[in-house]
């Protein structure tokens, strides 16, 4: 066999790959709308404003709700959308188990 | 005859990087999983951002707060009637929320009153987050220690669906009575406010009114919420990119040295090719091939592994990044989304410097005089 | 048919370090003949057959090649002409390490083209001439000089050229296998092709399939024979 027979091959199983994906993406939408909408009337229900990705502080918790001035509450490595946050390390005092 | 003779280069392109096999499987692999490493923060952001679109589509038009002293400080029940004269607000209330550091967990808690569903005084019903957390179920009681001391028992009433843990993980839905005991919230106050606008043009002038009759509140839109939401996770893929630039930079270096450093033995190889009547743009085609095979293969995977890792293994490696300290962290599933947009970006910044890094000097030995074979 | 007229070629032309390979060649080579350039190292034979064989243009001077001006052609046509008319077996073979001796051999059709079975037919058929079919698969590093310099010759005549150039062919091989090689240069004319070898081995040059010796001295012609 040609060996460009082979990575015409690869290449296509790449391709077929990379197509499904796209067939995926189209019915994961469908799938998960159930769940998205159960979200969605939960916001609307309850008022939410924000995700609940960041729940490792107050101020991280609500980010659309929080002062402007609020990194630094409660330790300075939490990882919270402040880029200082991320660059400072922690006191000593703040290592170790909670 | 253009085919066919594409055909054969590619042949010989395979043949020739199979010489060197052990390094182009490597090069393969490593370019696999920076394309795999990228792939992943650019679908695992996209589709976060598409599902922060979608569930918070429902948030509360305008949120008011009560500014104390560049502090939130709680709202009056008066508030409700002064908003009450400015034009344009269909429907205003007062939100009971706020936070509880529960110890034995090491997690912040949101407690909330709803405003509609009823909830019997000492029990509670709480997302999913909390309910593993605590290892707890329907049925089980929460000893919660309140502001004073005193310790609550909360009987868990029912939990919020997983389906919707994304926003709810945390959640802790009291009543108002159990709620105002607890934090032993003023009477006559709310957290925070919340309204509804008749016409949805007008909300940006609604707020502005509201920001003048109540000098010390901050109005916050659902506009300005969706946008800290769309430009967070900009921010938060800036950072992992950030992360990532170093390995990206050593892989770069890496490909430069495979791609481009043409050793003597190819540059010997490019002579005997066109001594025995490869042109120049054969032998640049041929070198184009070898580069084009191993970064199409590796973007493909590389995009492939991204996938499965984000959609179907719920981006387990990235999760630790945005969970940060959080002890709650909900257990979701995107929704796949593919961008073509983002998918020609990382197509560009991935394959084209690999190519181009090939093409540069390749350039220089590709038109030396064929003679040179026979010196 | 080529005939060579008055070329000259220059290495470093205009630098400090000029070097005149060939200065001032005239020569009329026939179709069909065994022609042998025969000068001691540096005398400019090796450089003569890169400009007959199109792989170099001459500094000044004419190159035709059956009636054609090739001289003045720029390098994608004498690619071309290269790739139809003429075969190359060069003195250390440059065959390509870490390839096949099949894929080696096809290399020079690759540019043109053919249909795959065909190209590969032809490839083996030539190695069946040469008694190396079951090397086909081999590594071409693996060979000895002998089968490397058939495969050489293999590779030289894939596109079928008119004219096979040979530089140095015998310098990296012993007695027997130099006569080997006369053998097949003998069956090569007997086929019809123009051979051109430059040698200064004098078991190449006083064989007597030889049809003309040109004798080279400092990028001249010594004297013809």
């Amino acid at each position: 066999m040609r060996k460009s027979t082979l990575a015409f091959a690869v290449l296509i199983g790449l391709g077929a790959g990379f197509l499904w994906t796209g067939l995926d993406a189209v019915r994961g939408d469908s799938e998960r709308a159930a769940a998205l909408e159960a979200g969605a009337r939960l916001t609307r229900e309850l008022g939410l404003t924000d995700l609940c990705l960041f729940t490792e502080a107050r101020y991280t918790r609500h980010l659309s709700q929080a002062d402007w001035h609020a990194p630094f509450q409660d330790h300075p490595m939490a990882l919270e959308h402040f880029p200082s946050g991320a660059l400072v390390g922690v006191p000593a005092t703040l290592r170790g188990p909670h | 005859m253009f085919w066919g003779r594409q055909r054969y280069l590619i042949d010989f392109a395979l043949s020739s990087l199979w010489r060197r096999k052990g390094r182009h499987l490597l090069l393969l692999v490593v370019y696999t999983l920076v394309v795999a490493a990228l792939a992943s923060v650019m679908l695992f952001t996209e589709a976060l951002k598409g599902e922060a679109r979608q569930l918070l589509a429902g948030t509360p038009e305008v949120v008011i707060q009560r500014m104390v002293a560049g502090r939130h400080d709680l709202v009056p029940e008066q508030y409700l009637e002064r908003i009450g004269r400015v034009r344009g607000v269909r429907k205003k209330a007062g939100r009971l929320w706020g936070y509880y550091y529960d110890p034995t967990v090491a997690a912040n808690y949101t407690l909330m009153v709803p405003p509609e569903r009823h909830i019997a005084e000492g029990s509670v019903v709480v997302g999913e987050g909390i309910a593993r957390a605590r290892g707890a179920s329907v049925g089980d009681v929460l000893a919660l220690r309140s502001s004073v001391g005193e310790v609550f028992p909360f009987r868990i009433d029912a939990i919020l669906s997983a389906e919707s843990e994304l926003v709810s993980a945390d959640l802790m839905l009291v009543s108002e009575v159990d709620f105002r005991r607890f934090f032993h919230f003023p009477a006559g106050h709310y957290t925070d406010l919340v309204l509804e606008v008749a016409n949805p043009r007008e909300v940006r002038k609604v707020a502005e009114k509201i920001a003048l009759a109540l000098p010390d509140s901050r109005p916050i839109l659902r506009e300005e919420i969706l946008r800290t939401y769309a430009s967070l996770f900009d921010w938060r893929e800036g950072l992992v990119l950030t992360a990532l630039l170093g390995a990206v930079f050593a892989f770069g270096i890496f490909a430069w040295d495979r791609a481009a450093g043409l050793s003597a033995e190819e540059r010997r190889e490019i002579g005997v090719l066109k001594a025995v009547g490869w042109e120049t743009s054969d032998v640049i085609a041929l070198k184009l091939w070898e580069g084009a095979l191993v970064s199409l293969c590796a973007f493909l995977l590389g995009y492939l592994l991204a996938y499965l890792h984000v959609f179907t293994f719920s981006a387990g490696a990235l999760t630790p990044l945005l969970k940060g300290w959080a002890v709650l962290y909900p257990q979701f599933t995107l929704a796949p989304q593919v961008d073509l947009f983002q998918l020609a970006t990382l197509f560009l910044i991935t394959v084209v410097p690999y190519t181009a890094a090939i093409l540069i000097p390749l350039w220089q030995a590709a038109v030396a005089d064929p003679d040179a074979v026979m010196r | 048919m080529i005939e060579l007229i008055d070329v000259k070629k220059a290495f470093n032309h205009h630098r400090p370090n000029e070097h005149w390979a060939v200065n001032g060649v005239s020569l009329t080579l026939e179709g069909n003949r065994l022609t042998v350039f025969q000068g001691p190292s540096g005398s400019g034979k090796t450089t003569l057959l890169t400009l007959i064989g199109c792989l170099a243009r001459p500094t000044s001077g004419r190159v035709r090649l059956d009636g054609k001006d090739v001289s003045g052609f720029p390098e994608r046509f004498l690619t071309e002409i290269r790739r139809g008319t003429f075969g190359f077996v060069f003195q250390q073979y440059h065959l390509l390490r870490g390839i096949s001796v099949l894929e080696n051999v096809m290399l020079p059709g690759y540019p043109a083209a053919p249909r795959y079975g065909t190209l590969r037919r032809r490839a083996l058929e030539l190695l069946e001439r040469f008694e190396l079919a079951h090397k086909a698969h081999a590594k071409v590093e693996w060979l000895s000089g002998g089968e490397s310099q058939r495969v050489a010759i293999a590779r030289a005549l894939i596109n079928d050229p008119a004219v096979v150039i040979a530089d140095e062919p015998t310098a990296h091989l012993d007695t027997a296998l130099a006569k080997g090689f006369l053998t097949i240069a003998e069956e090569l004319r007997a086929q019809g092709k123009t051979l051109m070898i430059s040698s200064h081995d004098p078991l190449v040059c006083e064989a007597p399939i030889v049809d003309r010796l040109v004798r080279l001295r400092d990028g001249r012609l010594a004297e013809s024979a």
